[in-house]
C-alpha cells in the first residue's frame, strides 16, 4: 500500500515537469516561421531575443515574485560584452555569448547584495536605479561605447565555422533561435528543480521560507545572478545576430517593454515570454505602420484587457480553456 | 546531547521602545519534555517564541539550543539544527500542494533543495518521505491537491506536517489547534502525543484540558515575565495563576 502512495506521489512529480502541448505548440510555430515568413527573419530574430530576455525577467517577476525595472541593463551588458569582444578582435561567437552572459551574471551577483535586502517600492527604486546608472555610464563613457551613435565596426566568425550571419537574417534566426531554445530547456530545467522549488515558495510565503531552513537571501541572490546572466546572453545575440550595439539596448524602454511581454504571455510560464515578445513586437510593427501615434494607445488598451479579464496573458488564458474542457 | 537543556534561555529581553514584552526569562526545555507556554492575551507568548527562534533579535539575554550560544545564529540556520516551529495562524504555500510544500522541506534537510539542475521528479527518496508522512497523517489525496483548496484543519495539519518533515530536535508549536473545533484539535495533539520521546515539545495552548492530557510541565509567562512553572496540577491549584489567568479561560 505505501508503494501505490509513494507510486502515485512520483506521477504528480513527473506530470507536474512533463512538457505540455502549448509548449511544444510555441517551439514549433517558432521554428516553423522560419519556412512560412521569409521575408520577415529580422523580425523573427528580434522576437526570439526579446523572448529570451524576458523570459529570464518572468524568472524573477513570475516564479521569485521579484519586481524589476532596470532588467535591460544586464541585456545591455550583455551586448557591449559581445560587442566590445568582436571590435577587439574576438570574432568567435560563442565565446562571445557566453562572455555576455558572464559579464552580466557577475554584476548581477554584485546588484543582488542590496535587492535581496529590499521589497516592494523600495525593491522598483533599486532596480530603476540599477538600470539608470548603467544607460547614463554607457551615455557617457563614449570612447567605449560610442555613446549615442552606437557601438559598429564588428564582424563575427560563423558559429561553428559552418553558420554565416548573412545578409538577409537566415543564419541570425537560426542562431538566436537554437540559444534560445537552449537557454529555455536550461531555465525550464531550473524551474522544475528543487531550488525552483523554493522560489516558489519565496513568492508564495515569504515568512514560512525561512522556518524551512531555507535562506530567503541566498536564494534571492542566486536567482537574480542566473536571471541577469540569460538577460545578457539575450543581449549578445543581439549585438551578434546585429553586428552593432545601441545605447537603446540599456534604455528604460527596454526593460519596461520586456515586463510588457511577460504580462502579456502569462507571468510564470517562461514560454508565455516568447508569446508575449511575438505579440508585442508584431504588433507595433503593424500598428505603428498604420499610425505611429495610435501604438501606445492600443498597447495601452491591450494591457488593460489582460489585466482587466484577470486572463493571466495568452498562456493563462489557454490553460483556463484546458482546465474548463477536463472539467466538462 | 549535553547534560543541560535541549533550549535555554538566560536573562532574555526584549523590549519595543518603552514596551517591555519580554523581562528577564530564564527558560528551561528538557530533552523530550512535553512543555505548555500558557498566559494571558499579549503576555509575550509568541514574542517569546521568535525570539527563541530568531525571527527577532533579543534587546539583551541569550538563546541556548543544545548547550551552544544561537543568539547570534539566523532562524534558517537554527532550523538545520533542529530548531523548528509553527505559526499560530496558517503560514503556508497557498497554491503549492501540501506534497510540494514537504518536499521542499525534505529536500532541503537533505541539502538538495538548491540544487537547481536536478530534476524534482527524479529526488525519488525526498518525494517517498514525503508521501508517507502526509498518509501517516491522513492527507490521503489532499496531499496532492492545492492548500487553499484544504478545510481549515488539513491546513493546520500541514503547519505540523511541515515541521516534523525537518526532523526537529526542539518543536515549538504556537497555539497548534487554533481556531480548530474541539473534537479535531484533541486529533492534533495526538499526532503531538505521538512523536519520538527524544524530541523536545514546547507549546502554547489555551485549552487547560489539552495542557493537562499532552503536557508534563507548564510556564506560566504574565506581562513578558515568568509567573510561575510546575507540573499542569500544581499550576491548576495556584492561587495566583487563578487570579490573573485561569479565572477567564476556564470553563469549569
Amino acid at each position: 500500500m505505501s508503494a501505490g502512495i509513494a507510486d502515485s506521489a512520483y506521477a504528480f512529480f513527473a506530470a507536474r515537469s512533463r512538457w505540455r502541448i502549448d509548449e511544444i505548440a510555441i517551439w514549433i510555430g517558432a521554428a516553423a516561421s522560419y519556412v512560412l515568413f521569409p521575408e520577415h527573419l529580422l523580425l523573427g530574430s528580434q522576437v526570439l531575443i526579446a523572448g529570451l530576455f524576458a523570459m529570464s525577467l518572468d524568472l524573477l517577476v513570475g516564479y521569485t515574485g521579484i519586481a524589476s525595472l532596470g532588467h535591460a541593463a544586464f541585456f545591455g551588458l550583455g551586448a557591449y560584452t559581445a560587442g566590445l569582444l568582436a571590435t577587439a578582435g574576438w570574432t568567435e561567437p560563442v565565446t562571445g555569448l557566453l562572455a555576455g552572459g558572464a559579464v552580466a551574471g557577475v554584476f548581477g551577483l554584485l546588484c543582488s547584495a542590496i535587492v535581496a535586502r529590499v521589497r516592494g517600492i523600495a525593491l522598483l527604486t533599486v532596480t530603476l536605479g540599477i538600470g539608470l546608472l548603467l544607460f547614463e555610464v554607457a551615455n557617457r563613457w563614449t570612447g567605449l561605447t560610442g555613446g549615442d551613435d552606437g557601438l559598429q565596426g564588428m564582424s563575427f566568425s560563423p558559429v561553428f565555422g559552418v553558420l554565416e550571419f548573412d545578409l538577409i537574417g537566415r543564419g541570425a534566426f537560426i542562431y538566436a533561435f537554437a540559444v534560445t531554445l537552449i537557454c529555455y530547456v536550461l531555465a525550464r530545467r531550473l524551474v522544475n528543480s528543487p531550488f525552483g522549488l523554493q522560489l516558489h515558495g519565496i513568492r508564495g510565503n515569504l515568512r514560512r521560507v525561512p522556518a524551512l531552513g531555507i535562506s530567503v537571501s541566498n536564494r534571492i541572490r542566486a536567482i537574480f545572478a542566473i536571471s541577469a546572466a540569460f538577460a545578457g546572453i539575450a543581449g549578445a545575440v543581439l549585438a551578434q545576430t546585429t553586428q552593432f550595439v545601441a545605447l537603446e539596448v540599456l534604455s528604460f524602454d527596454r526593460s519596461l517593454s520586456a515586463l510588457i511581454m511577460v504580462v502579456l504571455g502569462g507571468v510564470g510560464t517562461l514560454s508565455g515570454g516568447v508569446i508575449g515578445a511575438a505579440l508585442y513586437l508584431i504588433a507595433r510593427d503593424r500598428l505603428s505602420e498604420l499610425s505611429p501615434v495610435y501604438w501606445n494607445f492600443w498597447l495601452g488598451l491591450i494591457l488593460f484587457l489582460v489585466v482587466l479579464s484577470g486572463s493571466g496573458g495568452v498562456l493563462g488564458l489557454v490553460g483556463k480553456l484546458r482546465a474548463a474542457a477536463s472539467r466538462r | 546531547m549535553s547534560d543541560g537543556y535541549a533550549l535555554e534561555t538566560v536573562g532574555l529581553n526584549r523590549s519595543f521602545g518603552s514596551l517591555h514584552v519580554t523581562r528577564d526569562v530564564n527558560f528551561r526545555l528538557p530533552y523530550g519534555a512535553r512543555h505548555a507556554l500558557i498566559g494571558p492575551n499579549g503576555a509575550g507568548k509568541s514574542t517569546l517564541i521568535n525570539l527563541l527562534t530568531g525571527i527577532l533579535p533579543p534587546s539583551s539575554g541569550s538563546v541556548k539550543l543544545d548547550g551552544a550560544d544561537v543568539t547570534q545564529v539566523p532562524a534558517e540556520r537554527r532550523v538545520r539544527r533542529g530548531l523548528v516551529r509553527t505559526f499560530q495562524i496558517n503560514t503556508l504555500f497557498a497554491d503549492l500542494t501540501p506534497l510540494e510544500s514537504v518536499v521542499m522541506a525534505v529536500s532541503e534537510r537533505d541539502g538538495i533543495g538548491f540544487n537547481p539542475v536536478r530534476s524534482l521528479s527524479g529526488c525519488r527518496s525526498a518525494i517517498a518521505e514525503s508521501a508517507a508522512l502526509l498518509e501517516r497523517l491522513g492527507f490521503g489525496a489532499d496531499a496532492r491537491r492545492r492548500t487553499r483548496e484544504l478545510p481549515y484543519g488539513r491546513q493546520r495539519l500541514l503547519e505540523i506536517a511541515l515541521a516534523l518533515s525537518l526532523n526537529p530536535k526542539v518543536l515549538l508549536l504556537d497555539e497548534p489547534a487554533a481556531g480548530v473545533p474541539t473534537g479535531e484539535s484533541t486529533e492534533i495533539f495526538e499526532v503531538i502525543a505521538a512523536l519520538p520521546s527524544d524530541v523536545a515539545v514546547l507549546f502554547i495552548e489555551h485549552d487547560m484540558e489539552l495542557v493537562a492530557r499532552f503536557a508534563q510541565h507548564v510556564t506560566v509567562l504574565v506581562a513578558g515575565e515568568i509567573m510561575t512553572e510546575g507540573t499542569p496540577a500544581e499550576i491548576g491549584a495556584h492561587p495566583g495563576v487563578r487570579e490573573v489567568y485561569l479565572g477567564e479561560h476556564v470553563h469549569a
